[in-house]
């Protein structure tokens, strides 16, 4: 309070600005200075991430609802049911499918944009970002209208003689539509990273005799490799915790995690089995995404900060 | 015929001629600088050797074989980037290996190879860091590792010192002419700093607005320079205007107003102007050093001393005279300096001073 008082006097009338105090928040604990951000944090965050815990330790009564039980029998039950390891493995496999596509096409997606011209790049970057700023729900709609059994897809395909296939409600129809809207959260971080690079890197390649094609693996790509990183874990991260695209594609019985538990909470009334499952999938989630970032920035920290 | 030679070698942005018909020849093994301010098209003239700009027009000839349009990849030549462009996600050993991988140079021999070339550049004990663990002047050696490993036919600097500090830099242009002497590569260095191409080159070549001004030995481009842009870009110099009032075989006289003339020979003129007559204009061009000072009312011109400038083994003083403000160097004897006020007398040599015609006068 006394440091407030004393920088409130009034600074030296302007003439030099150097010789200023200080302004009253410099005077303030560290701590004190991140309080409004920590306070909304906990509210939001902390406070309901706790209650959901604890409100996998309570028991499912059909009757009453939730009754404190104090035991880890819905654990239990998740865990050892492979109905519910089918759903695990099915929502990390189709993250882990759709980061390896988001990378296999986001990369070389950014390296061509950051290669073009200015009208071009601002008219392509807002091309990639535009499933962004579509609501879920329409792009999921139009995602189903493409893909149905008498959508423009099977009519293309029937055009040459093939199909018509069950594309709708398939993991792939879950996948596709998961890299299309995660593709921008692939190519930012590595339009980033490309930004970083020294353009010069690659005519030092050239000049060291190396072709167009090796200067491309042996030298952008590594320099691009923290840009992928950050980008895979984004993706990785967003996909295995998606639910509208999953719910709308993928229909009733293509289940995910998150589609799950909101069947737990809405459908089936359990909220503790929910809120288990959710619990579950968080830190799978966090599990899978320390490991990837572990083992990557080991290789390159040293290289390349 | 010469090692590499360039023939009216032009480059143009449009309408923007980066390089007009730049001719060069250069010898096996020499040390050639090219010289001149931001945007002269020194660098654009490395970038099409290095093949990184593809010329618009003449020929780039490299031992015999026409290099113009072949690809940057398959020159083979050794660059040494301003930025150094190191490969962060390599080793310095794995950096100064690359150019020899490529060339399918087995295992053993880039070994050894690296071995040579960073103890070369007295980097032995670094083989392991990266390069963001190391200094800038560490980075530079790196990056002069790298390119002479390959033994290039022609090592290419860019700027390669513009990034190291005032001290350091004057080491690494002496390291760095003692590295090409040992290894003999013919070495062609981009810079706009005057004094490191004086230093360090067999010859400069002065550019400007797009063109070769002048190609000489750093001595000769020092002491007789062809136009008064070279004059004043390599060194410093007093340029008086005058006229040329009389002229009797290579005699000449000029008039150079405020009461003073200046006779002189026309050897003292660039050899393409010796043809210069009565009537023409000419700038008299004398280097601060050349000029002497002494008591008040002694010398051809007096002067006052408006201010002056300690560089350690030098005083600069700036004059006020009737010809207008001049520059004059003095050796830092240990006396006593001038003082700012004092009145001086100012004089010279007559060989000591250059005559070039005026732009305006040969059009």
């Amino acid at each position: 309070m006394d440091s407030t008082l004393r920088s409130s006097e009034p600074a030296a009338t302007g003439k030099s600005k150097r010789t200023r105090r200080a302004p009253w928040h410099a005077y303030l604990p560290m701590w004190m200075m991140s309080a409004p951000a920590l306070l909304l944090f906990a509210v939001l965050v902390i406070v309901p991430l706790a209650m959901t815990l604890a409100l996998t330790f309570y028991r499912f009564d059909p009757a009453m609802g939730p009754v404190a039980a104090f035991d880890l029998h819905n654990y239990a039950e998740v865990l050892g049911s492979s109905y519910f390891h089918t759903i695990f493995a099915r929502t990390f496999g189709i993250a882990a499918l759709v980061t390896l596509l988001c990378v296999v096409i986001g990369t070389p997606e950014a390296y061509i944009l950051s290669r073009m011209g200015d009208p071009w790049r601002s008219i392509f970057l807002l091309v990639i970002l535009a499933p962004l700023l579509v609501s879920v729900v329409v792009r999921a709609f139009g995602w189903s209208m493409l893909l149905n059994v008498n959508g423009l897809v099977n009519q293309l395909l029937g055009a040459f003689g093939f199909g018509p296939y069950k594309l709708l409600y398939t993991t792939f129809a879950i996948v596709i539509a998961l890299v299309h809207v995660m593709l921008p959260f692939m190519v930012i971080p590595v339009w980033t990273a490309l930004q970083r690079i020294d353009p010069q890197t690659e005519n030092a390649a050239l000049s060291l005799m190396a072709s167009p094609a090796v200067t491309l693996w042996r030298i952008v790509l590594p320099q691009l490799v923290p840009g992928i990183l950050s980008g895979s874990l984004m993706v990785f991260g967003l996909s295995a915790s998606a639910f509208a695209i999953p719910g709308l594609l993928g229909g009733r019985r293509l289940k995910v995690a998150a589609t799950t538990v909101y069947d737990q909470f809405l459908s089936s009334m359990n909220w503790p089995l929910g809120a288990t499952i959710a619990m579950l999938l968080l830190v799978a989630n966090l599990v899978v995404m320390l490991t990837y970032y572990r083992v990557l920035e080991r290789r390159y920290t040293r290289s390349m900060g | 015929m010469s090692f590499l030679t360039l023939t009216d070698l032009s480059k143009s942005f449009g309408h923007l001629h980066a390089v007009a018909d730049v001719n060069l020849s250069v010898e096996k093994g020499e040390f050639v600088s090219l010289l001149g301010p931001s945007g002269c098209g020194k660098t654009t003239t490395l970038q099409m050797i290095a093949g990184f700009i593809e010329a618009t027009r003449g020929r780039i000839m490299l031992d015999g074989r026409d290099i113009t349009h072949m690809r940057p990849n398959r020159r083979g030549l050794g660059i040494v980037f301003q930025s150094y462009a190191l490969f962060p996600h390599m080793s310095v050993e794995q950096n100064v290996s690359f150019g020899l991988e490529m060339r399918g140079i087995d295992k053993s021999e880039r070994r050894e190879r690296v071995r040579e070339a960073l103890s070369l550049v007295r980097l032995d004990a670094f083989a392991h860091r990266f390069p963001r663990e190391l200094s800038g002047g560490q980075r530079q050696r790196v990056a002069l590792a790298r390119a002479i490993v390959i033994a290039p036919p022609v090592l290419l600097l860019d700027e390669p010192m513009s990034n190291l500090d005032a001290k350091l830099r004057e080491d690494m242009q002496f390291e760095l002419r003692g590295i090409q002497r040992k290894i003999g590569t013919t070495t062609i260095m981009v810079t706009h700093d005057q004094s490191e191409a004086l230093s360090i080159s067999d010859r400069v070549v002065v550019m400007e607005a797009g063109r070769i001004t002048q190609v000489d030995t750093p001595y000769r481009a020092y002491e007789r320079p062809e136009t008064s842009f070279v004059s004043q870009f390599i060194g410093k110099a007093n340029m008086l205007r005058g006229t040329i009032v009389a002229r009797d075989g290579e005699a000449i006289r000029i008039d150079l107003g405020h009461d003073l003339a200046e006779t002189g020979s026309t050897s003292q003129l660039p050899e393409r102007e010796r043809a210069i007559g009565v009537g023409d204009a000419v700038t008299v061009c004398i280097r601060p050093e050349k000029l002497k000072l002494g008591a008040a009312g002694s010398g051809r011109l007096p002067g006052r001393v408006t201010s002056r400038f300690f560089l350690g083994s030098q005083w600069l003083y700036r004059l006020d005279s009737r010809a207008g403000e001049m520059l004059v160097c003095c050796q830092n004897h240990g006396d006593e300096p001038l003082e700012e006020g004092a009145q001086v007398g100012i004089d010279w040599n007559t060989e000591s001073i250059r005559f070039i015609q005026q732009e305006a006068a040969r059009g």
